[in-house]
């Protein structure tokens, strides 16, 4: 059956055996290569592609952790975090959408603008991502959506944490959390990476401030996705940690005590501890709801605040600025006597006015007081007697005494909001105004009128340096666990443990390192005994508001800044201020200190447009003092160094 | 000698099943049962681990399609010898017959419905044009395989096909025959210097070629030449396979586990990059393994070739090895990112039928020679 002879065939398997012989040496090459490759891909560089699977595979979303708590100093919680009730809706799981949305109103607070929202973000976005259709309802919208929750497929409720702030009062001091905008993730670094879709972060206040370790590190969850990025399933959680939590000096429920005081009205409060600086209130007013701003402010009453003619939003203990009115005649009075231009006993006579360089200038009591000393023209606030004193002291000496007492800076470095304020002299004048410095204005800066301008902290430090016996502090809201007992603590401990031994004020300032204010201590006893005389003695300007209680006494200086100088026929006709438009009317000043034996708070009042010192502020620092002074006892027997973790 | 020879193949021809078996090269026989099971494995895998349609049909295929192996073995290989003409002419035909009439899918015309199946012709004819060509060789002398005369039916054999499914347009499988069909080619005597010739001649003649062809078919071929003008197509697959083989490191994910591949990572997981799941799964020390098993494949059907007696038994074994080699070749060095993307199966492991029969068919034909290794063929 062969077609060929056998030599014919042997060529034959001769050539193919010969030609097979070199494919299959390609063949070993190739092999060669493909094995290479492997190795290549599966040993050499299996850990690169290893993190290019998982990055393919694995997506990540991170959620924000717990808020740092701020607290007061009695470890009240004043900004917490709150459980809050959210309803989501994932539209692939939703068998109709309309139907859903139709049985949610009837269920929920739902307007036709949130859901035409709604339904555009279902058609943009992919279906099997999440939609908030409600990120705070309340807990009988919530329960009525977990009893209905076999109708509503697709909807899933949800348990989450949010800010909540027990009460306005602090507000201000506080701030408040928002949602974070673009240009907040452009201007702060730490929140470029935050990567956390309308996380609320602080706005203003120690909110904004202590942002950075409130926040926490943001907890995240980790899921597979698949090749078109559907959620596969859930692969690990971490919860992230929780942010710092944060004592304040402040004490609530003075802060809530002084916000209901100045309810009525427009102002600050301030109180002081005048030996450690701790700030134990800080209310301003009007105050705001700080709770409206977490899930997003409605815009009708955000319109509100921002029109309102009181300024809510300011928080005037520290960003209002206000001249100091008669309540910089304390420094006054100092400066002259530090500096030896005038002694105690120099005498003016009031006449109600007087006039100087051409100019007539006023007292505000138009019959005058006569022949007064010192002692007398601050306990009677007379106008005419600064005005002498000022003249002989020069502005240059007395804005000297008034920035060592704390005016014309800041006083905390927890505020981004806080104003410095301005002390006027004459090489401010002219780098800021361009012009020469009069003598006029000297005499108007006496009485604290004029250039200048100051915060209600500002005035309370002031007030609190004198008190204490004129030493400097460095006033503080925020508790560090870890700080070193300031000198004067130490002091003041050290006074309490041993009464009746009265140190000289050098000892003082040897032994516990103290920086005094003064050249001479006689010159700080000497204004305190006069604003005591202020407010105990008969014909003092805030004499109606006084303590008769031994324990709640207290010494203080009125002041009241001008808006508008009257005219002189205003003047004549004894226009009252209670009289004329209330934009006009003076801001009324209170500073004080208590308990007039042994002192230990300082306190600043100021009530805008309230008319005089003596009838607006007054009596809301004789409340806020006795308020104070009650918690005393409890305030110094709180533990100051907590062993537990706050 | 010659007549020992007669008398041998006339006993062979009254086998019995019983010797027919003993015939059998078990080597081979195991090793193609054990990557059908690889390849169930793989496509269960591929389908999630579920049996789905894709898993269940590549079983229930791969057991009849041995089925047929094993009765492709048993029949004479004087059969096949003679069927070789009629079964490249039957291709032929169907391959034109779809031209005009075949299944379109994926914008590519490539299947026959034959009621039971339908049938991808073009796949079976890179057995076709082996087989026929072997036929050839063996009927020719030696001393004719250079002349001009001769030469004329190999390129036209190898020539008509490799258009027709070009213009399918498939430009991996009509690689795939071209190259069966000159290495046959080649094996059987044909000098350098004619492949030469062709090839510029092929070259002179290419540019009248694709003016014939319509404008739609130039841009199929042109995407598949330039896979860059598809860059999230072709190059996104790429890119996928890398990352699913290089990611399944020494050991691998472990079955069931590749994540590229269960969360649609990777393309055509359950045809072309089917390697690349079982590669992510089991890692080097499975793809070694593979490679091991198909280069065991090809050594035992040259071994066989170098046994047979046959011309057209050498020829077949041989070009069918060197086809069966170049599938696996290709197809691994394309989803290692070695050869551009050009849609070649890899042997059994794949998905679909008709690549299946056509390498099952093919290897029935060389255990068809190791059965029957001394019988003449004609």
């Amino acid at each position: 059956m062969l077609s060929f002879n056998s030599s014919n065939i042997a060529s034959k398997t001769k050539t193919i055996g010969r030609r097979m012989f070199l494919l299959n040496s390609i063949k070993a090459v190739v092999l060669l290569g493909i094995f290479g490759r492997l190795a290549s891909l599966q040993i050499n560089e299996a850990n690169k592609y290893r993190s290019l699977a998982d990055k393919n595979r694995f997506r990540e979303t991170k959620f924000a952790a717990p808020r740092g708590i701020i607290k007061d100093y009695f470890g009240n919680d004043i900004a917490s975090n709150t459980r809050i009730y959210q309803l989501h809706i994932v539209p692939e799981n939703i068998p109709n959408v309309d139907n859903l949305l139709i049985r949610l109103k009837n269920l929920i607070n739902l307007s036709e603008r949130k859901i035409n929202y709604i339904q555009k973000k279902i058609k943009k976005q992919k279906k099997w991502e999440n939609i908030i259709v409600n990120d705070n309802l309340t807990w009988s919208e919530f329960s009525r959506i977990n009893l209905f929750l076999h109708e509503l497929e697709g909807a899933t409720p949800v348990v989450s944490i949010a800010r909540i702030y027990k009460n306005n009062a602090s507000a201000h001091a506080i701030g408040y959390v928002s949602e974070i905008s673009p240009k907040d993730i452009r201007n702060k670094k730490y929140l470029k990476n935050i990567g956390i879709a309308g996380i609320a972060i602080g706005k203003t206040g120690l909110e904004s401030t202590l942002d950075e370790e409130m926040i926490g590190s943001p907890g995240f969850l980790r899921y597979e996705v698949n090749a078109y990025g559907k959620k596969i399933k859930q692969v690990s959680v971490d919860e992230g940690s929780k942010g710092k939590t944060f004592r304040t000096t402040l004490d609530d429920k003075v802060q809530v005590f002084s916000s209901k005081l100045l309810e009525e009205v427009s102002g600050a409060v301030c109180v002081m501890d005048i030996y450690n600086g701790d700030i134990i209130a800080m209310v301003s007013s009007p105050a705001f709801n700080p709770n409206s701003f977490v899930h997003g402010i409605k815009k009708k009453e955000w319109n509100n605040l921002l029109n309102d003619r009181d300024k809510p939003m300011v928080n005037k203990a520290i960003s209002g600025l206000y001249p100091p009115g008669s309540t910089i005649k304390t420094l006054t009075a100092l400066s002259a006597l530090e500096n030896d231009v005038v002694s105690s006993k120099l005498y003016v006579t009031c006449k109600g006015y007087i006039d100087l360089h051409g100019e007539r200038f006023h007292c505000w009591k138009k019959k005058g007081h006569g022949i007064v000393n010192m002692r007398t023209a601050l306990k009677k606030s007379c106008d005419i007697y600064f005005y002498e004193v000022a003249r002989r002291l020069g502005i240059d000496r007395l804005s000297a005494t008034a920035k060592k007492f704390g005016l014309g800076e800041k006083v905390l470095q927890n505020y981004r909001e806080e104003k410095a304020g301005v002390v006027p002299n004459t090489k401010w004048k002219i780098k800021e105004i361009g012009k020469n410095w009069y003598i006029g204005e000297t005499l108007h800066s006496g009485i604290g009128q004029g250039y200048f301008l100051t915060t209600p902290l500002q005035l309370s430090l002031m007030t609190a340096q004198i008190a204490n016996g004129g030493f400097k502090i460095q006033p503080r809201i925020l508790i560090n666990e870890n700080e070193k007992v300031s000198n004067l603590q130490k002091y003041l401990d050290h006074k309490n443990s041993t009464p009746g031994n009265i140190m000289s004020a050098d000892d003082q300032i040897f032994n516990f390192g103290l920086q005094p204010l003064f050249r001479n201590q006689e010159n700080i006893n000497l204004v305190k005994e006069a604003m005591f005389a202020a407010t105990n003695e008969v014909g003092g300007t805030s004499y109606r508001s006084r303590h008769t209680n031994k324990n709640f006494m207290f010494a203080g200086k009125t002041g009241s800044s001008q808006i508008k100088r009257f005219t002189a026929a205003q003047r004549e006709a004894e226009v009252k201020q209670e009289n004329i438009t209330y934009l006009e009317r003076d801001h009324a000043w209170f500073v004080a200190f208590a308990p007039v034996k042994d002192p230990r708070y300082a306190i600043s009042v100021l009530v805008e447009h309230g008319g005089s010192g003596s009838r607006a502020a007054a009596p809301i620092a004789k409340k806020i003092i006795k308020k104070v002074l009650e918690r005393h006892e409890s305030r110094v027997s709180y533990p100051n160094r907590e062993q537990e973790n706050i | 000698m010659l007549y020992s020879r007669q008398n041998l193949s006339s006993i062979n021809s009254s086998f019995s099943i019983r010797n027919k078996i003993s015939g059998l090269d078990f080597p081979l026989l195991i090793s193609i049962l054990l990557l059908g099971i690889i390849s169930i494995f793989a496509q269960f895998s591929s389908s999630g681990g579920t049996f789905d349609y894709y898993s269940k049909s590549h079983a229930i295929r791969f057991g009849i399609f041995f089925i047929l192996f094993l009765t492709v073995a048993f029949t004479q290989i004087r059969f096949w010898f003679s069927a070789s003409f009629l079964i490249f002419l039957i291709l032929l035909g169907l391959l034109i017959f779809i031209k005009f009439y075949g299944i379109q899918s994926q914008g590519s015309r490539r299947w026959v419905n034959l009621f039971v199946i339908n049938l991808q012709p073009s796949e079976l004819m890179k057995i076709a044009i082996i087989l026929f060509l072997s036929n050839y060789y063996h009927k020719i002398s030696e001393s004719d395989v250079n002349r001009i005369k001769y030469l004329l039916y190999p390129v036209l054999a190898i020539m008509a096909p490799v258009i027709l499914v070009l213009t399918q347009p498939d430009l991996g499988t009509a690689i795939l025959i071209l190259l069966s069909g000159v290495v046959v080619t080649w094996l059987a005597g044909v000098r350098w210097k004619i492949f030469a010739y062709i090839s510029l001649a092929m070259l002179v003649f290419a540019p009248i070629g694709i003016s014939l062809l319509k404008p739609y078919q130039k841009n199929r071929i042109l995407t598949f030449l330039n896979p860059d003008t598809d860059p999230l197509g072709a190059g996104y697959q790429i890119i996928q396979s890398k990352i699913a083989i290089g990611s399944g490191g020494l050991f691998g994910k472990g079955f069931l586990n590749g994540s590229q591949a269960y969360l649609n990572f990777l393309p055509e997981k359950h045809t072309d990059f089917i390697f690349t799941l079982y590669s992510e799964e089991f890692g080097f020390l499975g793809s070694v393994l593979m490679v091991f098993l198909y280069s065991l494949i090809t050594y035992r059907i040259i071994k066989i070739g170098n046994e047979t007696r046959s011309i057209f038994g050498k020829l077949y074994c041989f070009g069918f090895a060197n086809a069966f080699f170049i599938y696996v070749a290709v197809n691994m060095s394309m989803v290692l990112g070695l050869l551009p993307i050009v849609g070649a199966p890899l042997p059994i492991l794949s998905y679909g039928g008709s690549s299946m029969l056509a390498i099952l068919f093919g290897l029935g034909i060389v255990m068809s020679c190791n059965v029957h290794k001394n019988s003449a063929v004609g």
